[in-house]
């Protein structure tokens, strides 16, 4: 990939280019609703419209996350947060039709889905969008999501990344299963196919055995390119081994740094090199004409986010107990939190990041009482904070410096309004990364895989480099 | 049958519906072969996007798009290792959503299979699709006994059988479970489509509550094949409820389209055998205590058309002879012009037929004669809209949308 002006940072290594995505705002509380800008979160024109900004910015693609079971606090949906969304595949399908180069990346899980019909999904997605598929694999493994499903919820904890690494292994066999060279379709000699047992596979292993032809012919970008998401040991592991991308989640100079250094210094030991693993973080941004007003406007923000229910319902992440009889704007509760197995809340990832209740509650009680917050100052002070905060030309360049340093190789951006909230961010800071040479201002490919500089798997497998 | 030159038939009778089943280069093995096939681009967007605009160009109800969980085969139980005919296609879900944006009116009805798919999934999809349609969204529903399309998932194990044996005790049992499970499939999609009441999003800024939980309901199924617990995560469609529909062969398949669906294919081949099925479907609606509900039942017709019927007929015959077979189908396969065609239908429609689906014999050649030959024939006689009259599916069917189940007010 050229650096555009030959322009170097001043310890002379060459200019990384940006990439950047655009992650459509999802069912959290970074997500902001009461806000009087804030649309639909289901009209298909909410979701056109954050593609066609992207594109127009030319971002390299658009990702999508997904949720399997409503979630639930106290046993009841949970109703403070943005509730619903509509079916990845079929949202993707459709931005093809209204964009034409933007990149297309859908959460899909490994576990309530069979790898033949996910791979027709995403085989067919390349096909219907011109090669510009992307899959973000994840796992699960719970009964309660499982409950939506055929297959319930059985699969034993420890055996989520077993089942997601054979699942991605079988996937990559059936779309391996079609060379590309098979369809000849010449009406003159009458053969369709060259070969009859085009999409031949059988795949025996621990959890799928399965046999027979696959259906799909190999799409342009002959597997759709795969993200995965997930911090343990096993998540690392899984992304090195395999992955085209990392959705991380360190957006923060520091633990960005060592995340990167720590995934990329893995793919030697996979026999990969360093740009074959791109390292992606979520990251959020709030824009100003001055630092100040963004500052201010960021502080707003961060009200919407956390209203006072917002606040008691995240205490209660900790304190696994019911806390509504508190005032949010009150103290934090005297009372310690419930060290029992079960948890108040359910289908959500916060559960598990306080792996020590009574520490954190002891921690952010004093905290409190030093500071002179109440619960919903604590929830705002403690909670994340906006990625990126500050005029167009600060945060532009922070995000240059942020990948520059070896934090991330760029960004995948979720506004905090639907679906405007990344107009500003395309017309103001985008011009500046060009002005840069740091990010694209032109599309040089038509695939996905040419916007993140990775090779097609069969130029790959050949040794053959990208062009 | 009446000639053709009979006099039109009474104006009073209702338009009829009309849709068109899209099955890659044709329904003829051979149609790739056809000059207008574009058998190198039936894998792209623009195949499926210029076919359904045209079918769009002739204000047709909907279209169906055909699919299945194994490659395409002339054989009906098994693989038949061919590379003659088209093989290879692409999800049918997939392909109505692409298509969706670009086109306004015309229903999109892709072909799903019960047997070894998730209805939470396809419930979603399903919603979805009526979201970026903007309400014209439907589902097929099918099932498929086929052992090696079950090799393909790994979690069940069918009988292999030949087609021959399909009245035999084994598959008529295996037939019968695949269908019940079809209806609890059915059932399920349905109920989750309901799971959420219409005004269940209420963005109350003053109590921080964005939606009504008590608008939103558990669907706790529980059937002999899986349960499911709901809520969707998707909102309740446009069309509150999109169109489930189903070709139906026999009395099981007829069961489920009387209990289930709101359109049911058949397969006559004569006005007395379409007075036959229509009357047991209609007894298992009664039975079934649907019968106030709307219900359409389409015919099924296999077409070859042209300007003049023996150029119809040749072109049949050279299909025939490149796929080195004669064209058989469950449907009646009609051939000759699209006057002649207009006959049959307005004749079949004085059984109780309600609408027509009529499979292309060759998509590019024969879609355009239905299109630009069939509907000018059809709205002669005023027999067929001239505009399209509503903008979801349901409108054009004369279906309204249905109420919620789940809600009390």
């Amino acid at each position: 990939m050229s650096t555009s002006n030959g322009a170097g940072t001043s310890t002379g290594k060459p200019l990384k280019q940006i990439h950047l995505a655009a992650h459509f705002p999802g069912v959290n509380n970074t997500t902001v609703w009461s806000d009087p800008a804030a649309g639909s979160h289901v009209e298909f024109s909410s979701f056109a419209h954050l593609a066609r900004t992207a594109e127009r910015a030319k971002f390299d693609f658009l990702f999508l996350a997904e949720g399997l079971r409503l979630r639930e606090q106290g046993g009841k949906i949970y109703d403070l947060d943005v509730v619903g969304r509509p079916d990845t595949f079929t949202v993707l399908s459709a931005l093809a039709a209204v964009t034409d180069r933007l990149g297309l990346t859908g959460t899909i899980n490994s576990t309530f889905n069979e790898p033949y019909e996910v791979a027709r999904q995403f085989a067919s997605l390349d096909h219907l969008s011109g090669g510009r598929a992307a899959w973000n694999v994840v796992t699960s493994w719970d009964a309660f999501t499982g409950e939506n499903f055929r297959r319930g919820g059985f699969l034993p904890q420890e055996e989520r990344y077993s089942r997601a690494r054979e699942f991605l292994a079988t996937a990559n066999e059936l779309f391996d299963s079609w060379r590309g060279d098979e369809i000849a379709a010449d009406p003159g000699t009458g053969t369709f196919l060259r070969d009859a047992r085009a999409g031949s596979f059988a795949h025996k292993g621990q959890h799928f055995d399965i046999e027979g032809q696959f259906n799909v012919p190999r799409s342009p970008q002959g597997r759709p390119v795969i993200f995965q998401a997930g911090d343990s040991e096993d998540g690392r592991e899984f992304a090195a081994a395999g992955a085209d991308a990392i959705f991380s989640r360190y957006s923060t100079l520091k633990e960005g740094q060592a995340f990167y250094a720590d995934v990329k210094g893995r793919l030697a030991r996979h026999g990969r090199t360093h740009d074959q693993l791109l390292i992606l973080p979520a990251a959020t941004f709030v824009l100003g004409d001055t630092d100040a007003e963004a500052q201010e406007h960021a502080r707003e923000v961060r009200r919407q986010q956390v209203s006072g229910a917002t606040a008691i319902k995240h205490l209660e992440f900790v304190w696994n107990r019911d806390l509504s009889a508190y005032d949010p704007e009150g103290p934090l509760p005297d009372i310690d939190p419930d060290p029992g197995e079960h948890t108040i809340a359910r289908g959500r990832a916060q559960v598990r990041m306080y792996r020590d209740p009574l520490a954190t509650a002891r921690e952010w009680r004093e905290l409190a009482a030093a500071k002179n917050w109440s619960i919903r100052d604590l929830v705002i002070e403690t909670g994340s904070r906006q990625s990126f905060v500050g005029s167009a030309a600060t945060v532009a360049a922070a995000i240059n410096d942020f990948v520059q340093a070896d934090a991330a190789d760029g960004l995948i951006l979720a506004p905090h309004i639907t679906p405007g909230g990344l107009d500003v961010f395309a017309d103001t800071v985008v011009p500046l990364l060009q002005e840069r040479g740091v990010f694209r201002t032109e599309y040089e490919g038509t695939t996905l895989r040419d916007h993140l500089g990775l090779a097609h798997p069969d130029d790959a497998a050949s040794g053959r480099v990208a062009s | 049958m009446s000639a053709s030159s009979s006099p039109h038939p009474p104006l009073s009778a209702s338009p009829l519906h009309l849709a068109v089943a899209l099955n890659g280069a044709g329904w003829h093995p051979a149609a790739w072969r056809e000059p207008g096939a574009r058998p190198g681009e039936l894998l792209t967007a623009a195949y499926w996007t210029d076919t359904v605009k045209e079918a769009e160009s002739g204000l047709l109800d909907f279209v169906t798009i055909e699919d299945a969980l194994g490659l395409q085969s002339s054989r009906y139980t098994e693989p038949d290792g061919r590379t003659d005919q088209e093989r290879g296609r692409l999800d049918a879900v997939l392909i109505a959503a692409r298509v969706a944006p670009l086109t306004r009116h015309i229903g999109l009805v892709p072909t799903v299979v019960a047997t070894h798919t998730e209805p939470f999934h396809i419930s979603k999809a399903i919603a979805t699709l009526d979201y970026v349609s903007g309400g014209r969204a439907g589902l097929r529903v099918q099932v498929t006994p086929r052992q090696h399309e079950a090799a393909h998932f790994g979690r069940r194990t069918f009988p292999r059988f030949r087609i021959e044996d399909r009245d035999t005790p084994a598959v008529r049992d295996l037939t019968a479970e695949l269908f019940e499970e079809a209806g609890d499939y059915v059932e399920v999609v349905r109920r989750l489509w309901d799971s959420w009441e219409d005004d269940a999003e209420i963005r109350d800024v003053a109590t921080g509550r964005f939606i009504d939980r008590d608008k939103l309901h558990y669907i706790d199924f529980e059937g002999r094949h899986f349960s499911v617990k709901g809520p969707s995560i998707t909102p309740r469609p446009p069309q509150g409820q999109p169109v489930v529909s189903a070709l139906a062969h026999q009395s099981v398949p007829f069961q489920l389209v009387a209990r289930s669906t709101d359109i049911g294919y058949i397969t006559p081949h004569d006005t007395g055998q379409a007075r036959t099925v229509i009357d047991e479907i209609r007894a298992g609606q009664t039975a079934a205590g649907r019968a106030a509900e709307p219900l359409h039942i389409f015919g099924d017709l296999v077409v070859f058309l042209d300007d003049d019927p023996a150029a119809a007929a040749a072109r049949r015959e050279r299909l025939d002879e490149l796929d080195g077979a004669p064209y058989t189908s469950d449907a009646k396969v009609f051939t000759g012009t699209p006057a002649q065609l207009a006959d049959l239908l307005l004749e079949w429609q004085q059984a109780g037929l309600s609408g027509f689906r009529l499979r292309p014999a060759g998509t590019g050649h024969d879609l355009r004669a239905i299109t630009r030959g069939l509907v000018p024939e059809l709205q002669r006689r005023g027999a067929f809209r001239s505009a399209y009259e509503a903008d979801t599916l349901r409108g054009l069917l004369g279906l309204a949308r249905p109420a919620n189940r789940y809600a009390t007010v």
